[in-house]
C-alpha cells in the first residue's frame, strides 16, 4: 500500500546541510501496523514528515521513491498531495495539546478537516464533528465540541487529534511518538485506543517512538533506524530474541522488563557483576505526617496528605507516581528546598523540618542532603562550564580552593566517567548522558549521605538511562549513599530500589519490597501502574516459542524428507 | 455569581484594575505640579508676574496649606473638571484641550490606521515569504523606522514634497486660509466636511493630514511590522500548524484561520506601547506642522512657562492613554478564550 | 563509555576569540562597530580637531551652502554646521548614556528583588510600573523636564525614568522564570545564599536580552534627548545639540536651505541607526550558546 525507497532527506542549516534521513526504504501493507523505532536524532520523525511533505522549513527530499497507491507523493502537485493528507494519511503527534489550535474550539478543527474533504456541508458538519469525537471515545461529545483545547486533560486532547486524523476515514495513520508526555495509564489507554480503531477499520498504521516495548506490543513489524539509516528489519519476537544489528542488540538490552536486572540494561560485553549492597536497618531519614499545604485560587490544595516512611541508611527507596500525585513536592521537602506546612523530617535522629528552607544552605547538614536533578539541561547552568559547575558545592561547603579544589573535580569526573577534556565545556557542548553526569558528579561532591534522584533519567534516551542507571548503582555502593529514587516509571525504580512507596494525589496508597509489590500488588491503582507499563515479549518466552516453530519446521522437513 | 461567567468577571477585573492606575496618574500629576524647584506660586504666575500676583496666585491656588490639604482640593478640582487657567489664552485649561483634542485625534488616528494597513499585511508577508525582497523591505522599513527621529522625518517631507515637487500645501494648520472650517460635529474635519457634503473642504483638509499622518505613520508602522513578523513565525512554527498542514487544510486556511489569528495576539498586546509611541511622537509632528491640537498647545505654552496648561495636557495624554490600553485590553479579551481561566 | 561526543565540536574558546569569531560571521555586527567606534572617536576628541569653533559667529558668511570650507554648510548666524554637528556628538552620548546606565542599574535591583522574591515587593513595584506606563512616555518626560526644570541633568534624569520599566520588567520576568530552574535549586543546594545565586546563577543569564534591550534604548534615549530640545526643553541654544540644531534649522527648510537641518537630522539617525544595529551584535557576544 505505502512503499518508500531510498529515500533521503537533507536540512539546510546554518552550519551546512545536514543528511537527516540517509536511504530509507520499507513498505507498509493494507491492514498492517509498522513500528518505526529509534532514538533522538534517528530520523524517524523527520521520516514521516518527509512522506506526507510536511518538513520545516529549509528540509527537502534529496532522493527516493514514496509510492503510495501507485501515486507517487514525492512529485505529486501540492494540490493533490493536500488532498490525500487527511483524507488519505493522516496523522497524530506527541505533545496533543500543542498540536491543537489554542484560540479555536475543537468542534471546529473537527469541522475544518471534515469541510476541507467535503465530508460535510456547513449544514451538518456539526454533527459529523460529534460524530468523530464519539469514534473516538468522547463521552459528552456534544458538550465538548465547544471546549477549547486548554479546557481539556492531555489525554482528551490527544483523541481530539485523533478525531481530527481519522475524521475522514483515512486509509494510513502515521502516529509520531503520540504517548510522549502522557502518563502511563494515560499513555495505555490512548494506544489501545488507537490500536482498536485502525483494526476496526481495517487501516495501516506507521507507530513512530523511542520506547522498544511499546513498539513491540503493538506493532506486527518492526524498523529500528539510528543516524538517518534503517539498522534492522523484523517482526518484533525476532528483534527481540536475536537482534542482529549491534544498535538494536543495545536498544533491546537497554529497555527496562520485567526479570531483568540493571546490569542486564548494558551490552553483554560490558556487564561487570553488580556490587552487592547490603542496607542496614538502622534509619537514617524518617518522614512522619509530612503535609504540604498550597494557597490555590478556590482555597488552599493539599499536595502531600500527611505521609510518613523511613530511608534506612544503604537503602534506595523508590516513590512512584503520577503527575501531580506529590512526589515532586515531597522530595523538594526533603531537600530542605521547599518548607513543610506540618510534620517532621528525622534526619539522623534530628528533626530538619524545623530549619526554614531559606536558611538551610548555611546549615552545616546542607552538604549531606544533596539531590540530582530530573533535566540536566534546566540544571547546569548555561553560563557555567561543566568544572564551575562541580566547582560550585566544594567552594561553597567545602571550602576548597585552588589546587585541592581541581584535584578533587577531576577524581569526582573519573568518578562518574566524564573525560577530563569535556570539563572546560559549556552544557550546550554536552550530550544528554554526559550533562547527567556533570549533575551527579556535583551532588556526590561532598560525599552526602542521603541523595534523592528526581527522574533523573527521564529526559535521556533508553541507552544513555542504562548506563547512568549502572552508574547510580556503583556509586552507590562505592560511597555508601542512600537514594531516594522519584520516578513515574515502576519498571526503572525496580531496577534500583530495594523498597518502592506509590503515591496518589498526595497519599501514600502502597509500599513494601520492591520485588512484591512488583509481583503481587494490592492496591488497585499499583495494579493499574503495572498493567499500563509496555511488555515487550519476554526473553523466556520468546526463545520458547522460536524453539516450538523450529521444532515444528524440522518435523515438517523430516516427513517432506521421509 | 459572577464565578459562573469567568469571562465577564476577566473583564470587571481588567476595568476596576484601571482605578488604582488613574489614581497613580493623578498622584504623579500632582507632584509634578508641586516638584516644581523653587516656588511653585512664580512658575503658575508666569514670566510677567509680579509680587502682587504671585501672592495672588499661591492663595488662589492654595499653595499656602499643607500638601495633603493641596492634593485633596486639586482632585476635587479635577473632579469639576478644572484643570486650571491657561495664562497664555485665558481660559482655562480643559477647555483649551477640549477645543483642540478632535485635531489631535484625528492625526493620530489617521496614522495608526495607516499604519496598521501597511504593517501588519508587511509582517505576515515577510514571515511566510522569508528570503524574499519582501522580507528585505520589511527589516529595512523596521530597522529605518525606529531610526528615523519623527520631527526630522517631518521636515524631510515637507522639504520634498512642499519645496522641491510642489504638491504639498504650506505645512500650516489643518485647513488653508481658503476654506472655511466645518461645522462643528465631531471635531474631525474629514468626517464633518463628509457630513456636509463639502468634498471641496473635503479635499483640502486631506491634503494638510496627508503629510503629518505619513510622518507619524512611519514612526508607528516599525514596531508593529516587527511584532507582526516575530509573532507569525512564531505561529508559523507552532506544532498545531503542522497538525492542520497534516490534515490537508488549504494554505489559505492555516495562514489566516490557524497562523493569523494566533499571531494577532501579540501583535494587539503591543498597541498599547505603540500608542505610546504616537501619542509622544505626536507632540513633535504637531510643532512640525504647526497642527493645532493638543500637543502644539503644550509645546506653545512651554515656551511661555504656562505650567498649568503643559500639566493639564500631560494628565489629559495620561488619561486618554489609559482609556486606549483598557480598550485593547478588552479586545484581547474578546479575541483570546483563554482569558479568565487558569491555564491547567 | 556509550555516550556520543559530537566530533565536530572544538574545544572552548576564548572570550576573544569569540568576539573575533561572532564580528566574523556577521559583517553587519563588524560595520556596526566600527559605526560606534567612530561616534565614540568623534564624542571625545570632536572637539579638538572640528575645523571652526562651534559657537563662533560669523554674520558676512550666514546660511552658506555646503563647500569645501564648510563641509556641511553655515547657518542664519554663521557658524559652521559640520563643527558644530561633530561637536554635539558628546553631548548627545552622554545624555543617553548616563539616562541608561541609571535606569539599567536601578531597573535590574528592583527587578531582582520583585522576580525573585515575589510577593508585595513584587505588587508595588508593578503597580509603580504600571503607573510611570499609564503616560504616554515622551509625554511624561516633558512633563517632568517641565516640573523639575530646564537642565541637561533633568533632561538625563527624566530620560532615565521613562526607560527604568522596561528594564524592570524585562529583570522581573527573566529572573522569576529562572528563580525554580534546576541550576538555581542545584546552587542552593550548594549552599549559595539567596543573594548569591541572585547575583551569580540568575542574573548573568538575564544579560543577553538585557544587552538588546540597552543597545535599543541608547538609540531611543538620543531620540527622545533630541525630541525635548526640539520642542525647547533641556540643552538651550547657542549649545550645539542636534535636536536644537535641527528646530532652529526647520525655520529654513520652507524656503530651501535644507543642509541647516538635514545634516544634525542625519546624524542624529546615524547614531540611533548604529545602536540599533548593535544590538543583535552584543546579543551574540554575551550569549555563551552561541559559542562553539
Amino acid at each position: 500500500m505505502l512503499s518508500v525507497k531510498d529515500l533521503s532527506v537533507m536540512f539546510q542549516t546554518r552550519r551546512g546541510a545536514v543528511d537527516a534521513v540517509r536511504g530509507v526504504s520499507f513498505e507498509v501493507a493494507k491492514g498492517e501496523i509498522l513500528g518505526i523505532v529509534g532514538e533522538s536524532g534517528s530520523g524517524k520523525s523527520v521520516t514521516s514528515y518527509a512522506l506526507m511533505r510536511i518538513l520545516d522549513a529549509g528540509g527537502t527530499i534529496k532522493a527516493g521513491e514514496v509510492n503510495y497507491s501507485g501515486i507517487d507523493l514525492r512529485r505529486a502537485a501540492e494540490r493533490d498531495i493536500r488532498d490525500i493528507r487527511g483524507r488519505e494519511i493522516s496523522m497524530i503527534f506527541q505533545n496533543p495539546r500543542a498540536a491543537l489550535n489554542p484560540i479555536r474550539k475543537v468542534g471546529h478543527q473537527i469541522e475544518d478537516v471534515l469541510r476541507q474533504h467535503a465530508r460535510a456541508t456547513r449544514y451538518d458538519a456539526r454533527d459529523k464533528a460529534i460524530a468523530a469525537m464519539e469514534a473516538v471515545k468522547i463521552k459528552d461529545a456534544a458538550d465538548r465540541y465547544n471546549a477549547y483545547p486548554f479546557e481539556l486533560s492531555g489525554g482528551m486532547c490527544q483523541r481530539i487529534v485523533c478525531a481530527i486524523a481519522l475524521a475522514c476515514d483515512p486509509r494510513l495513520l502515521i502516529a509520531d511518538e503520540p504517548t510522549t508526555g502522557l502518563d502511563i495509564t494515560t499513555q495505555k489507554a490512548v494506544m489501545d485506543l488507537v490500536r482498536d480503531l485502525i483494526r476496526a477499520r481495517d487501516m495501516s498504521s506507521i507507530l513512530i517512538t523511542h520506547d522498544l516495548g511499546l513498539a513491540a506490543q503493538y506493532c506486527d513489524r518492526l524498523i529500528v533506524m539510528k543516524d538517518g539509516l534503517i539498522v534492522e528489519k523484523g517482526d518484533p519476537v525476532q528483534i527481540f530474541s536475536q537482534p542482529t544489528h549491534p544498535y538494536s542488540r543495545k536498544l533491546v538490552d537497554a529497555t527496562p522488563r520485567s526479570g531483568a536486572s540493571v546490569r542486564d540494561l548494558l551490552p553483554a560485553e560490558n556487564r561487570a557483576p553488580a556490587p552487592r549492597i547490603l542496607p542496614s536497618g538502622q534509619p537514617l531519614v524518617e518522614v512522619r505526617d509530612l503535609v504540604k499545604t498550597y494557597a490555590g485560587k478556590a482555597g488552599p490544595v493539599q499536595a502531600v496528605k500527611g505521609i510518613s516512611f523511613t530511608v534506612n541508611k544503604g537503602q534506595c527507596v523508590g516513590l512512584v507516581g503520577e503527575s501531580g500525585c506529590g512526589k515532586s513536592t515531597t522530595s523538594e521537602m526533603l531537600v530542605r528546598l521547599l518548607d513543610a506546612t506540618s510534620g517532621q523530617i528525622v534526619f539522623d535522629g534530628q528533626d530538619i523540618a524545623k530549619t526554614p528552607a531559606r536558611g538551610f544552605a548555611k546549615d552545616p547538614r546542607r552538604a549531606d542532603i544533596q539531590m540530582v536533578f530530573q533535566d540536566a539541561t534546566d540544571s547546569l547552568n548555561p553560563r557555567h562550564s561543566a568544572r564551575q559547575a562541580i566547582a560550585e558545592p566544594l567552594r561553597r561547603l567545602g571550602r576548597m580552593r585552588g589546587s585541592t579544589l581541581g584535584t578533587r573535580i577531576e577524581e569526582l569526573a573519573g568518578l562518574v566517567g566524564l573525560p577530563l577534556s569535556l570539563l572546560d565545556r559549556f552544557p550546550h557542548q554536552l550530550s544528554g548522558g554526559q550533562k547527567a553526569r556533570v549533575g551527579i558528579a556535583r551532588a556526590v561532591a561532598l560525599d552526602p549521605k542521603f541523595l534523592i534522584l528526581d527522574e533523573p533519567t527521564a529526559a535521556l534516551d533508553v541507552s544513555i538511562q542504562a548506563v547512568v542507571l549502572n552508574l547510580l548503582v556503583d556509586l552507590r555502593a562505592k560511597l555508601g549513599l542512600s537514594y531516594l529514587f522519584v520516578s513515574h516509571d515502576l519498571h526503572v525504580v525496580r531496577l534500583l530500589c530495594d523498597h518502592v512507596i506509590v503515591m496518589k494525589n498526595g497519599e501514600i496508597v502502597e509500599e513494601g519490597p520492591a520485588a512484591l509489590v512488583m509481583s503481587q500488588p494490592q492496591n488497585p491503582y499499583t495494579k493499574s501502574l503495572i498493567a499500563a507499563a509496555p511488555k515487550p515479549p519476554e526473553r523466556a518466552a520468546v526463545i520458547d516459542q522460536l524453539e516450538t516453530t523450529d521444532a515444528q519446521h524440522s518435523a515438517f522437513h523430516d516427513q517432506r524428507a521421509s | 455569581m459572577l464565578a459562573a461567567f469567568p469571562r465577564l468577571r476577566a473583564i470587571l477585573l481588567r476595568v476596576a484594575q484601571a482605578i488604582p492606575v488613574v489614581i497613580g496618574v493623578v498622584v504623579i500629576s500632582f507632584l509634578l505640579t508641586r516638584a516644581l524647584p523653587g516656588d511653585p506660586a512664580v512658575y503658575f504666575a508666569g514670566v510677567a508676574a509680579d509680587e502682587a500676583s504671585i501672592e495672588e496666585t499661591r492663595v488662589a491656588m492654595g499653595l499656602d496649606r499643607p500638601l495633603p490639604v493641596q492634593f485633596v482640593h486639586y482632585v476635587g478640582d479635577l473632579m469639576r473638571g478644572d484643570l486650571g487657567q491657561s495664562l497664555s489664552s485665558g481660559r482655562p485649561v480643559a477647555t483649551d484641550l477640549a477645543n483642540r483634542l478632535p485635531a489631535s485625534l484625528e492625526l493620530t488616528l489617521t496614522a495608526l490606521i495607516l499604519a496598521v494597513v501597511i504593517a501588519v499585511p508587511l509582517g505576515v508577508l515577510a514571515a511566510t515569504r522569508p528570503g524574499t525582497w519582501v522580507d528585505h523591505l520589511c527589516r529595512v522599513v523596521v530597522t529605518a523606522g525606529v531610526s528615523l527621529p519623527t520631527f526630522f522625518t517631518g521636515i524631510l517631507l515637507i522639504y520634498i514634497f512642499y519645496y522641491i515637487l510642489g504638491i504639498a500645501p504650506s505645512p500650516l494648520g489643518r485647513l488653508d486660509f481658503i476654506y472655511l472650517s466645518p461645522d462643528h460635529v465631531t471635531g474631525f474635519y474629514l468626517i464633518d466636511a463628509a457630513l456636509m457634503g463639502d468634498w471641496e473642504t473635503w479635499r483640502g483638509a486631506a491634503k494638510q493630514l496627508i503629510l503629518p499622518a505619513a510622518t507619524l505613520a512611519l514612526f508607528t508602522l516599525a514596531p508593529i511590522a516587527r511584532m507582526t513578523r516575530a509573532a507569525m513565525l512564531t505561529a508559523l512554527s507552532s506544532d498545531f500548524i503542522r497538525t492542520a498542514r497534516a490534515a490537508g487544510l488549504s494554505n489559505r486556511a492555516v495562514l489566516y484561520r490557524y497562523a493569523f489569528r494566533n499571531a494577532l495576539l501579540p501583535v494587539v498586546t503591543t498597541l498599547g506601547m505603540v500608542f505610546s509611541f504616537a501619542l509622544g511622537a505626536n507632540v513633535l509632528v504637531e510643532k512640525v506642522f504647526a497642527w493645532p491640537g493638543i500637543g502644539s498647545y503644550a509645546v506653545e505654552a512651554l515656551v511661555v512657562s504656562d505650567y498649568a496648561a503643559v500639566q493639564g495636557f500631560v494628565l489629559a495624554m495620561a488619561l486618554l492613554f489609559v482609556a486606549l490600553n483598557l480598550v485593547i485590553d478588552l479586545l484581547y479579551t474578546a479575541i483570546d478564550p483563554r482569558i479568565g481561566f487558569d491555564a491547567q | 563509555m556509550s555516550d556520543i561526543t559530537p566530533a565536530d565540536m572544538p574545544r572552548q574558546s576564548g572570550t576573544l576569540d569569540h568576539v573575533i569569531h561572532v564580528l566574523r560571521a556577521n559583517p553587519v555586527t563588524l560595520i556596526a562597530f566600527g559605526m560606534f567606534a567612530f561616534l565614540i572617536l568623534s564624542a571625545v576628541i570632536g572637539p579638538a580637531v572640528v575645523p571652526y569653533d562651534p559657537l563662533a559667529t560669523n554674520a558676512s558668511n550666514a546660511l552658506q551652502p555646503p563647500s569645501w570650507a564648510h563641509w556641511f554648510g553655515t547657518d542664519q548666524i554663521g557658524r559652521d554646521v559640520f563643527s558644530r554637528v561633530i561637536v554635539a556628538t558628546r553631548l548627545d552620548l552622554t545624555i543617553s548614556v548616563a539616562a541608561v546606565a541609571i535606569s539599567f542599574v536601578v531597573g535590574s535591583i528592583l527587578g531582582c528583588i520583585a522576580g525573585y522574591w515575589g510577593g508585595w515587593p513584587d505588587i508595588i513595584l508593578n503597580r509603580f510600573l504600571d503607573t510611570i506606563m499609564a503616560f504616554p512616555l515622551f509625554v511624561l518626560a516633558m512633563g517632568i523636564v517641565a516640573a523639575l526644570g530646564n537642565t541637561v541633568e533633568n533632561i538625563i534624569y527624566a530620560t532615565a525614568i521613562i526607560n527604568m520599566p522596561f528594564y524592570a520588567r524585562l529583570v522581573r520576568a527573566e529572573v522569576n522564570i529562572r528563580r525554580d530552574a534546576g541550576f538555581v535549586r542545584a546552587a542552593k543546594l550548594a549552599g549559595c545564599s539567596d543573594i548569591r545565586v541572585l547575583a551569580t546563577q540568575i542574573f548573568p543569564n538575564a544579560l543577553p536580552p538585557m544587552m538588546v534591550q540597552v543597545s535599543l534604548n541608547l538609540g531611543w534615549a538620543i531620540l527622545n534627548a533630541a525630541g525635548l530640545s526640539f520642542i525647547g526643553l533641556g540643552v538651550s541654544p547657542p549649545t550645539a545639540e542636534w535636536g536644537i540644531m535641527v528646530a532652529e534649522g526647520a525655520n529654513f527648510i520652507v524656503s530651501g536651505e535644507w543642509w541647516l537641518a538635514v545634516f544634525p537630522g542625519l546624524w542624529l539617525m546615524f547614531a540611533v541607526f548604529t545602536f540599533n544595529l548593535l544590538g543583535d551584535g552584543l546579543r551574540d557576544i554575551v550569549d555563551p550558546r552561541k559559542r562553539t
